[in-house]
C-alpha cells in the first residue's frame, strides 16, 4: 500500500515537471502556430542559469525561490527577444521550415553552452532543507518531490486565471482560436506574440530551475525534454493547457506503472497510447482542430529532367565509379558517406516530398535498417548479401504498420508521430543492452574478404545507394509516384477517381522505409558497428536537411542537397570546433532568407511553360 | 423505354433531429440533364451528397442501373460508374493538364500500382482526345495549378469523363464563374454527356444555366421536392414563382 502511494506520488511529480515544460510548448504553439523544437533548449538554459544563480545565493529556501524567479525571468527575457529577431520573420513560413528554424536553434544552443559552461554535468549541493524526507505509510518520500507535485496544480490555476480573468489573456485565447479576427480587431499582434513567446519561454526556465535540485544541468536536456513535451503537448491537444496537464498525468502514470511492470517497454507503452489517443481523437484529448496549413507550401509540377541535366548525372556517376583509380582512401570513405547519405535523402524525399508526409524521425528506418544488417551478421551470422537484403526488409514491414497506424494524420501531427517513433527506437537500441550492446553498440560487423577493400566497398556502395536512388525516381515518374502525389495534391479528388488513398499512403511509406533501412544498412557494413546514434534526432535533422537544402519539388533536389550537406559538413567538421553553432545559424539564415522554402526561391521559373 | 439510370425513392436525412431532406424521390434517365434548385438551406447539398456516397441516408433507396448503392463509400460509389465534380475544384496541382487526365484515366483503370514505366506515354491518346473534347488540348502541357478557373472546370469535367460514367454529379459546376463562361460550361457538358449517354445530376443557382441546359429541373424547397418538370412548366409552377420571384430573384441569383 505504502509502496504503490509513493509510487503515486513519485508519479505525480513528474507529472508536474512535464507538464511546466509542456504548458510553454502548448501555449505558444496555441498562438503563433509555431512549433519550436528550441522548447527543449529553453529548459536546458533554465537549469543552467538556475545553477549559476543559485550557487551565490545562500542555501536558504526564500534565497531558492528567488533564484527561481530570476531564472524564470531571465528566460522571459531571452524567449522575448528570441522572438523578436527570429521567429517573427517566419510566421508565413511553412510548417516544416518554422521547425528546421527553431532546430537551428537547438544547436546553436548547445554549442553556446558547451562554451560557457564546459561539457560537465553541474549539480546543485542540496541543502538539508531540500534533502528531508516525509514518512508516508511507512515509505519515506523526499519532502523536494511535495513541493513539485504542488508546483503543477498551482502554475495550471495561474494559467487559467492570467488566460481567463485578463484582457491579455482573452487576446491570447482569441488569437488561439482565430489569429486573424484578432488582426482585424485591431489587436497588436507582435507584441501580442512576443509576450505569448516570453511567457512561454519563462514556463520553460521555471521547469529547468525547478528539476535541477533533482538533478543536473546538462548537455542532453534539451532533445529529451523536448521530446517528451512534444508527445505530451499532441496527446493533450496542440494549444490547449489543461489538456497538457491531463496528458502529463496520463503519460507519467504509464511511465510509473510501467517501470514497476516492464520497465523496457515504457517508452513503446507511451508511443502505443499516443497512437491510441490520436486515432481516436486526431487533434488530441482536449484541442481543436487546427486549420490544415501547408507542410511544404505549393508544389510545382515534376517535369521529366532536361537533357543537359542528364548529361550531368551521367557524369558525376562517371566520375563517381572512377575515383578510386586515383583517390585516396580517405576521399572513398567521404565518397561512402555520401552516396549513403544521397539514398537516405531521396528516401526521405520519396516519403514527404511527392507523398506530403513530413517525417521528422526518419533515422527510425535508417537505424532500424541498421540494426537488422547488424544484428543479422552476428546474431544470425547470415552473409553480408542477406543482411543487406533482410535490412531493407524489416525497415520496410516496420514502416508499413507504422503508416497503417498513422495513416489519417497529417501535417504536424505526422511529424510529431513520426520523431517520437524515432525516439523509442531509439530507446530500445539504447536499452536494449543484451540484444544490442546499448550505447556500446554493435561491433565487428565487416563486409566480407570479396568487397574488403576500400575500392571495392565504395563501389558495392555506389551501386546499391545509385541504384536505389534511381529505382525511386523511376517509380515517382510511373503511375504509383503520380498516384501518390495524386492523394497529397488533392484528396477528395483522388477518391472521387477512385484511387485508395490510404492504401497508396502506406505503401508510400514502405517504400520510404525500405530504402532508408538499405542505406543505413550499408552504413553499418562502412563503419563495421550499429551504434544508438545512427537512430538520433540529429541524423533525422539531417536527411530534412538535405532534402529541403535541395527543394522538396523536384527529383533532383534530394540529391544535391546530400551532396552539398555532406560536403558542407565535412568541412565544417575539420575547419572549426564550433561546428554546430556555425550549423545552426546556416540553417537559420537559409530559413530566413528563403521563408517560402529553398524549391520556393525558385518558382517563378515553373510559371508558364 | 429503358429503366431509368438513377432511382431515388423516400430519401430522408436528419441533422441534430432536424430534418434536412424529407421523402425526396426522383428519377434520372440516360443522357438527361437534371438540375437540383432551391434556395439556400433547401437541402440540395444534401440530397446530392447521399447520391455521392459522403452521406448516409437516414432512410430511402438509391438505385444506379438497378443496383442499389444507399450508404456505399464514395470510392466504391465512384467505382460503379458515378464521377464527380465539385464547388471548390479540386485538381492536382503537381502535375500538368495532359498528367492529370492520365492519373484520372490510370485509375479508372486501375493501374495506379504499377511502379515502373512513366506516365509521360501511357494513355497519352486517350488523354489528348478527352482534353479535345472539352477543348483543353491546346494548353495540356500547362501545370494545372496556373490554369485560368473556367480552364480548371473543364479539366475537372475531362477527368469526371475518363472512367466513362455513367453517373456525372455536378455541385454547383459554375460556381464563381463569369456569366458568359457558365453557360457555355453546362452546353460542353450537355453535349458531351448526350453524345456519351451520361446522365447529369447538378446543383445550380444560375437560373439562366438551369433553364437553357436543364432537360429537366427539380424544385426543393425546406428539404421538400414542391416541384419537378420542364423549364417551362417550373417558370409556370406558382410555388415556385412564390418562392423565387416572391424575393425578388430572377436569374443570376444569390
Amino acid at each position: 500500500m505504502g509502496f504503490l502511494l509513493s509510487q503515486a506520488l513519485t508519479a505525480l511529480a513528474s507529472a508536474s515537471s512535464l507538464f511546466l515544460v509542456a504548458a510553454g510548448l502548448t501555449v505558444i504553439f496555441g498562438v503563433t502556430r509555431v512549433v519550436n523544437f528550441a522548447h527543449g533548449s529553453l529548459t536546458m538554459l533554465g537549469a543552467y542559469v538556475a545553477w549559476t544563480i543559485l550557487r551565490h545565493l545562500p542555501r536558504d529556501p526564500a534565497s531558492f525561490c528567488l533564484g527561481v524567479l530570476a531564472t524564470t525571468l531571465a528566460l522571459a527575457a531571452l524567449g522575448a527577444l528570441l522572438e523578436m529577431t527570429l521567429l517573427r520573420r517566419i510566421y508565413r513560413a511553412p510548417e516544416l521550415f518554422q521547425l528546421l528554424a527553431t532546430f537551428g536553434v537547438v544547436l546553436m544552443v548547445q554549442d553556446a553552452t558547451l562554451h560557457i559552461w564546459g561539457p560537465d554535468d553541474l549539480s546543485l549541493p542540496r541543502p538539508p532543507w531540500m534533502r528531508g524526507f516525509v514518512t508516508l505509510l511507512d515509505q519515506r518520500f523526499p519532502q523536494y518531490d511535495l513541493y513539485l507535485i504542488a508546483a503543477g496544480p498551482v502554475v495550471l490555476a495561474l494559467l487559467w486565471l492570467v488566460l481567463n480573468r485578463t484582457r491579455w489573456g482573452r487576446l491570447v485565447r482569441a488569437a488561439t482560436q482565430d489569429r486573424e479576427m484578432v488582426a482585424c480587431l485591431g489587436v497588436d499582434q507582435r507584441v501580442l506574440f512576443t509576450t505569448v513567446f516570453a511567457l512561454g519561454s519563462a514556463l520553460a526556465g521555471l521547469a529547468g530551475a525547478l528539476a535541477l535540485p533533482d538533478g543536473s544541468a546538462n548537455l542532453g536536456i534539451d532533445l529529451s525534454v523536448v521530446t517528451e513535451a512534444f508527445v505530451v503537448v499532441v496527446i493533450g491537444g496542440l494549444g490547449s493547457v489543461p489538456g497538457a496537464y491531463l496528458a502529463s498525468l496520463l503519460i507519467a502514470g504509464l511511465q510509473a506503472v510501467g517501470i514497476v511492470v516492464l520497465p523496457k517497454i515504457t517508452l513503446v507503452l507511451v508511443f502505443l497510447v499516443m497512437a491510441a489517443v490520436l486515432t481516436v481523437r486526431p487533434n488530441g484529448l482536449l484541442g481543436r482542430p487546427v486549420a490544415a496549413a501547408a507542410v511544404l507550401g505549393a508544389q510545382p509540377p515534376v517535369r521529366p529532367s532536361s537533357p543537359a541535366l542528364r548529361w550531368v548525372g551521367v557524369v558525376l556517376l562517371l566520375l563517381f565509379v572512377l575515383a578510386p583509380l586515383v583517390a585516396p582512401s580517405w576521399i572513398l570513405a567521404i565518397g561512402t558517406e555520401a552516396a549513403v547519405a544521397v539514398l537516405f535523402a531521396a528516401s526521405l524525399h520519396f516519403m514527404m516530398g511527392p507523398g506530403g508526409m513530413p517525417s521528422f524521425g526518419h533515422a527510425a528506418w535508417f537505424g532500424i535498417g541498421a540494426y537488422a544488417a547488424a544484428l543479422s551478421a552476428t546474431v544470425l551470422a547470415a552473409p553480408m548479401p542477406l543482411a543487406l537484403l533482410l535490412a531493407p526488409v524489416a525497415a520496410g514491414v516496420i514502416a508499413g504498420a507504422f503508416g497503417a497506424v498513422v495513416v489519417r494524420l497529417s501535417g504536424i501531427y505526422l511529424a510529431m508521430l513520426t520523431l517520437a517513433f524515432a525516439q523509442i527506437v531509439w530507446a530500445i537500441a539504447f536499452q536494449s543492452v543484451g540484444l544490442t550492446g546499448g550505447d556500446n553498440g554493435i561491433l565487428g560487423v565487416w563486409p566480407p574478404g570479396w568487397v574488403a577493400s576500400p575500392a571495392r566497398f565504395y563501389w558495392l556502395t555506389l551501386a546499391l545507394c545509385a541504384g536505389g536512388t534511381l529505382l525511386l525516381r523511376r517509380v515517382l515518374y510511373a503511375p504509383l509516384g503520380y498516384a501518390i502525389r495524386a492523394t497529397r495534391d488533392a484528396p477528395a479528388r483522388a477518391d472521387a477517381i477512385g484511387l485508395p488513398s490510404n492504401a497508396i499512403r502506406v505503401v508510400a511509406v514502405t517504400v520510404s522505409g525500405a530504402a532508408a533501412g538499405l542505406a543505413g544498412a550499408i552504413f553499418t557494413f562502412a563503419h563495421g558497428s550499429a551504434f544508438p546514434t545512427y537512430v538520433s534526432i540529429p541524423r533525422s535533422v539531417d536527411a530534412l536537411l538535405m532534402v529541403l537544402l535541395g527543394g522538396v519539388g523536384t527529383m533532383t533536389g534530394p540529391i544535391i542537397g546530400a551532396l552539398a550537406y555532406t560536403g558542407l559538413s565535412d568541412l565544417l567538421l575539420r575547419a572549426t570546433e564550433l561546428w554546430r553553432f556555425v550549423l545552426g545559424a546556416a540553417i537559420v539564415a537559409l530559413v530566413l532568407l528563403f521563408p517560402a522554402g529553398l524549391a520556393g526561391a525558385f518558382a517563378g521559373r515553373h510559371g508558364d511553360a | 423505354m429503358p429503366e431509368p439510370r438513377l432511382i431515388v425513392t423516400g430519401l430522408r436525412r436528419a441533422f441534430g433531429g432536424q430534418p434536412a431532406v424529407s421523402d425526396v424521390s426522383f428519377t434520372l434517365d440516360q443522357g438527361e440533364m437534371l438540375a437540383l434548385i432551391g434556395p439556400n438551406g433547401a437541402g440540395k447539398s444534401t440530397t446530392f451528397n447521399m447520391v455521392g456516397g459522403q452521406l448516409r441516408p437516414d432512410a430511402g433507396q438509391i438505385r444506379l442501373d438497378g443496383r442499389d448503392i444507399t450508404g456505399l463509400s464514395p470510392r466504391r460509389i465512384a467505382g460503379l460508374g458515378v464521377g464527380r465534380t465539385f464547388q471548390i475544384t479540386a485538381t492536382f496541382g503537381s502535375m500538368t493538364v495532359r498528367e492529370n487526365v492520365q492519373m484520372a484515366l490510370l485509375a479508372a483503370r486501375r493501374e495506379f500500382w504499377r511502379a515502373w514505366r512513366p506516365v509521360r506515354d501511357q494513355h497519352a491518346a486517350e488523354a489528348a482526345a478527352l482534353l479535345e473534347a472539352v477543348g483543353l488540348l491546346a494548353q495540356a502541357s500547362r501545370p494545372a495549378a496556373i490554369l485560368a478557373y473556367g480552364d480548371l472546370k473543364r479539366l475537372e469535367l475531362a477527368m469526371a469523363l475518363a472512367d466513362k460514367p455513367r453517373l456525372l454529379l455536378m455541385d454547383e459546376p459554375t460556381a464563381g464563374m463569369a456569366p458568359a463562361e457558365r453557360v457555355a460550361l453546362m452546353q460542353l457538358t450537355r453535349r458531351l454527356a448526350s453524345g456519351r449517354r451520361v446522365a447529369v445530376l447538378f446543383t445550380e443557382h444560375d437560373m439562366d444555366v438551369v433553364f437553357s441546359t436543364a432537360d429537366r429541373i427539380l424544385v426543393l424547397n425546406r428539404g421538400r421536392l414542391i416541384a419537378s418538370g420542364t423549364g417551362p412548366q417550373i417558370r409556370a409552377n406558382q410555388q415556385v414563382r412564390e418562392i423565387y420571384l416572391g424575393t425578388g430573384q430572377t436569374s443570376g441569383g444569390h
